[in-house]
């Protein structure tokens, strides 16, 4: 790690006598070095043997295993619960920032302490609660039962605990930054008459579309990794019930462990990528974006 | 990554600005969101509650005398607790080092922190055991001392730390970016020792934000599961955590005892909770008196 500068350049004490400012040189690069050796061992050992483990036995084995029918049936399954989830997110998320942001009403803190409610409940619990409402035993489980309706242990369960677990990401992205951009310009449009879609579309939408996209990016991805809510309901039939996940615990558990690691590779790649486009997002369009608070 | 100050979330108790205007969509928008979280949230809770009160003051008696919950919430709330102590400092550490001192790869390393709320829980899971059985990466060099991970307590731990880590960097990194050099300097040119500076005048506005990321992170840990089921062993009483007992009940249907270490686990992590919460506002005011 050559390369170092001084946080403060004007205050560079190499010159000068010891910046008081500044922990002397020893202490520096052994606080450097213990935090990026703890950061490398915690984080980035646990990426590293995804992949060796994934590759053990060669491209051929690695290839079988994502290609396998149940995978890609897996694959299929995660993508289109992701979609919906997104769907649904993304349109509670918009119509949540703009009847919080756009006007005033009485317990606007007790909803806002409501859409954030999910985040504090465990994974298990948010499947558990579809469970006692859909499962066979359930409080409507006789009725679905009698209508031949099949929500626990098939797609529809497994939506509804996606979206449950994934229900703050979109607006709490942008309740803050329309809270901060406040209602003179949507304001502005009405008033010379533009109609109320017209102002959210020309308006609205042109002003929060990064922090939209922002939302929707950490929705998506929580949404196609999500295990803990989706494993209570799923009831984990091979290609039918299985997401991505799912796959990973299955295979994992039949001690299948090169294919469980590498269509684990495959969640991996999702979170780089993720991690990537967070990234530029922040770095291109951060001014768009709300003021950073800690990202589930 | 650009870190802005750290705001509450503006909606927070404070007022708006201005009066709101003339705006259409009301009604059309509070009532898609208020039957949205109606329908996907606070009724699936509620069923939750209901189904727990069905169990009445017997059942409740039984669930709370049976010491295998009573030991997978100790556990969980145990391991969490360990975790979250353990981010707490060595993310301020991560945090003061990533703000105040410049080195190759920064930019990279500050990247990382994310990656464990990227990553799905499963994926991480599997990750980590690999690493800390007995014939894993780092698991091979601590078996001959006689140290296990994998498949026990310490395992647990070790997971919930990988989940909570960036909580605890990301709450603390923006507090020391708007902390100025001026407090600082003042206290060195009265004679202060850096070692006296950092306790106190560095380490007074960092600790409520170090309390937000130690909550953050023992919120998530209490109730965790992915991550942890694979490196925990699940063994009853000794490395069966609540949020699975609440699983293995579901699997004997078992709906009111699931529902009951359900209640029991929000309700700790509640109380608890709102007393770190209490305690964070109590050290956050302080400084200002």
């Amino acid at each position: 790690m050559a390369g170092m500068t001084d946080a403060h350049p004007a205050l560079d004490g190499r010159a000068l006598q010891r910046n008081p400012l500044q922990e002397p040189a020893w202490l520096r690069w052994s606080l450097i070095a213990t935090c990026m050796a703890a950061l490398a061992s915690i984080v980035l050992l646990p990426l590293l043997v995804v992949g060796v483990e994934a590759l053990r036995q060669g491209w051929h084995v690695y290839a079988t295993a994502i290609t396998d029918p149940d995978t890609r049936s897996a694959i299929r399954l995660t993508l289109l619960v992701a979609a919906i989830s997104v769907a649904v997110n993304t349109t509670f998320g918009i119509a949540a920032a703009w009847a919080i942001t756009k006007f005033r009403f009485p317990g606007k803190r007790l909803l806002l302490t409501l859409i954030d409610l999910p985040f504090s409940v465990s994974p298990v619990v948010s499947g558990l609660v579809f469970v006692l409402l859909f499962g066979a035993q359930g409080w409507l489980g006789p009725w679905l039962r009698a209508h031949g309706i099949h929500i626990i242990f098939a797609t529809p369960g497994i939506v509804l605990a996606t979206v449950f677990v994934t229900f703050p990401f979109v607006a709490r992205e942008l309740i803050p930054l329309m809270q901060q951009q406040g209602s003179d310009q949507e304001e502005a449009a009405s008033s010379l008459g533009a109609h109320g879609w017209t102002v959210f579309r020309r308006v609205t939408l042109p002003n929060i579309r990064w922090a939209l996209l922002y939302g929707v990016l950490l929705c998506s991805a929580r949404a196609m990794g999500e295990f803990g809510a989706v494993s209570v309901v799923s009831g984990h039939i091979r290609g039918l019930t299985n997401t991505l996940p799912l796959q990973v615990e299955i295979l994992y558990n039949e001690y299948s462990y090169t294919a469980a690691f590498a269509v684990a590779t495959l969640l991996v790649l999702l979170a780089l990528l993720t991690l990537v486009l967070k990234l530029w997002l922040e770095w291109r369009h951060g001014s768009a974006l709300a003021r950073r608070r800690v990202r589930h | 990554m650009s870190h802005a100050p750290t705001l509450p979330m503006p909606a927070h108790g404070v007022p708006a600005v201005r009066q709101a205007g003339p705006l259409p969509g009301l009604p059309l928008a509070l009532g898609m969101t208020l039957v949205w979280l109606g329908l996907i949230v606070l009724l699936p809770l509620s069923a939750l509650l209901l189904k727990a009160a069905t169990l009445g003051a017997g059942g409740w008696m039984k669930v709370l005398r049976d010491p295998r919950v009573f030991a997978a919430l100790e556990l969980s709330f145990s391991t969490a607790f360990a975790a979250a102590l353990f981010d707490t400092l060595i993310g301020a550490l991560i945090a003061w080092v990533l703000v105040r001192y410049r080195f190759a790869g920064r930019a990279f390393f500050d990247a990382l922190v994310d990656l464990p709320f990227a990553l799905p829980t499963a994926v991480a899971g599997i990750a980590l055991t690999a690493l800390y059985s007995g014939n894993g990466w780092i698991g091979r060099w601590l078996t001959p001392h006689g140290i296990k991970i994998a498949y026990t307590p310490t395992g647990i731990a070790v997971a919930l730390a990988f989940v909570g880590l960036p909580f605890c960097v990301r709450t603390v990194q923006p507090v020391l970016q708007t902390l100025g050099a001026e407090f600082e300097e003042a206290a060195a040119s009265l004679g202060a020792s850096r070692w006296t500076t950092l306790r106190r005048v560095l380490l007074p506005p960092l600790l409520p934000a170090m309390l937000t990321g130690f909550s953050l992170a023992f919120a998530r840990g209490v109730g965790e599961y992915g991550s942890v089921i694979f490196i925990a062993g699940n063994i009853p009483r000794v490395s069966e955590i609540a949020p699975l007992l609440i699983v293995i009940k579901l699997e004997q249907y078992d709906y009111a005892g699931a529902s009951a270490v359900a209640t029991l686990m929000l309700g700790m992590s509640f109380v608890l909770l709102l007393l770190l919460n209490m305690l964070q506002k109590k050290l956050a005011h302080g400084r200002h008196d």
